[in-house]
């Protein structure tokens, strides 16, 4: 079973790879996007860290309906609400309790990727961050660590996609021979997934 | 007497200027339409190019007079942050509503449409049909 803490760990081992590869994402982003989505992921993240750190939310809703609401209030691009929405969605879905099923964590995601469809109106093979979540809940099923490579297989299979969404849609084929920033942090995202769990396992 | 409340007017953009900008020339050109209430709410809170969620809920919170606040936002996560805290209580007013119109023409439908006293369907009509004027 999961509880607070391994939640609160999962956005802890997000927040430090969001700081570690925010210069990656911002040079995904500049040749596809705005060229900022390094440094939103990483004020967003961090801001998350923070406000688990001074709020101390004691079940795993809580932790990430926090983490969601911080993500929108924070991030200033459209990943906030999108990342946002997937959090908080995902957290809804655990209503009050203590600890909750790998299970219904999965169940919870797919609850929140929905969340994230719907909102930005992406589809799978759009190049958006869909193109890491679709897959990393259906391998969720088999383990932390096969979400997590589902996730990283996923984002990379964006690259000979065209964007069909956001501002990466305006370049046409152009956005074609581009990782996706957003399926990239997406990963980053499923693999603090992976490493919570790793932490877990080795208390 | 009601004849204070006007439908509000939040305008969500990426850039600060711009939102202001647009609210002054609606307002402006609206002409006698100093009652409306319309309030910007561009770019972040540190003055950056982007979206604020908390502008945004401030900015609703200070044109809703009770009978409806229309929000209009330019692009991509302007949209998108109007859409999250729609989907979440407590964040924006009774009676917020994202109105799918183009940024500028739908302001000034938006705000000279309000201030006939025309209620939030009303509003809302006058901005989505701005989508229509065509320039050729």
């Amino acid at each position: 079973m999961l509880d607070a803490d391994f939640f609160r760990r999962w956005m802890t081992a997000t927040a430090t790879s969001m700081n570690r590869e925010a210069e990656r994402l911002t040079a995904l982003d500049s040749a596809i996007g705005d060229a900022d989505h390094g440094s939103n992921m990483q004020r967003g993240f961090s801001a998350v860290r923070a406000a688990l750190e001074e709020e101390a939310p004691d079940t795993p809703g809580a932790v990430l309906t926090l983490a969601g609401r911080r993500l929108i209030s924070t991030v200033g691009g459209a990943s906030g609400p999108l990342y946002g929405t997937l959090l908080r969605r995902a957290g809804k879905a655990f209503g009050d309790a203590a600890e909750v099923s790998e299970k219904q964590l999965a169940e919870a995601l797919r609850a929140g990727v929905d969340g994230v469809m719907a909102l930005g109106g992406a589809a799978p093979g759009d190049k958006t961050m869909i193109d890491a979540l679709v897959p990393a809940v259906d391998a969720l099923g088999d383990g932390f660590a096969a979400a997590r490579a589902a996730a990283e297989e996923g984002a990379v299979a964006t690259t000979p996609l065209q964007a069909r969404k956001g501002r990466a849609s305006y370049l046409g084929e152009r956005s074609i021979g581009h990782q996706d920033p957003g399926a990239t942090s997406s990963a980053l995202l499923i693999a603090g997934l992976a490493e919570a769990a790793t932490g877990a396992s080795g208390e | 007497m009601s004849d204070d409340k006007f439908v509000g007017i939040v305008l969500v953009s990426h850039s600060a200027e711009v939102a202001a900008s647009v609210g002054a020339l609606a307002k402006g050109l609206a002409g006698g339409a100093e009652a409306v209430l319309v309030a910007p709410a561009g770019g972040t809170e540190d003055g950056g190019l982007g979206t604020s969620a908390e502008l945004i809920s401030a900015a609703a919170a200070s044109v809703d007079r009770g009978v409806g606040v229309a929000l209009i936002a330019d692009l991509g996560s302007a949209v998108l942050t109007v859409k999250a805290l729609l989907a979440e209580e407590g964040e924006l007013p009774d009676g917020a509503r994202l109105v799918d119109a183009p940024f500028l023409e739908g302001a000034v439908a938006a705000v000279v449409t309000a201030a006939t006293g025309a209620d939030l369907d009303t509003v809302e009509a006058a901005a989505v049909e701005a989508y229509g004027y065509r320039k050729v």
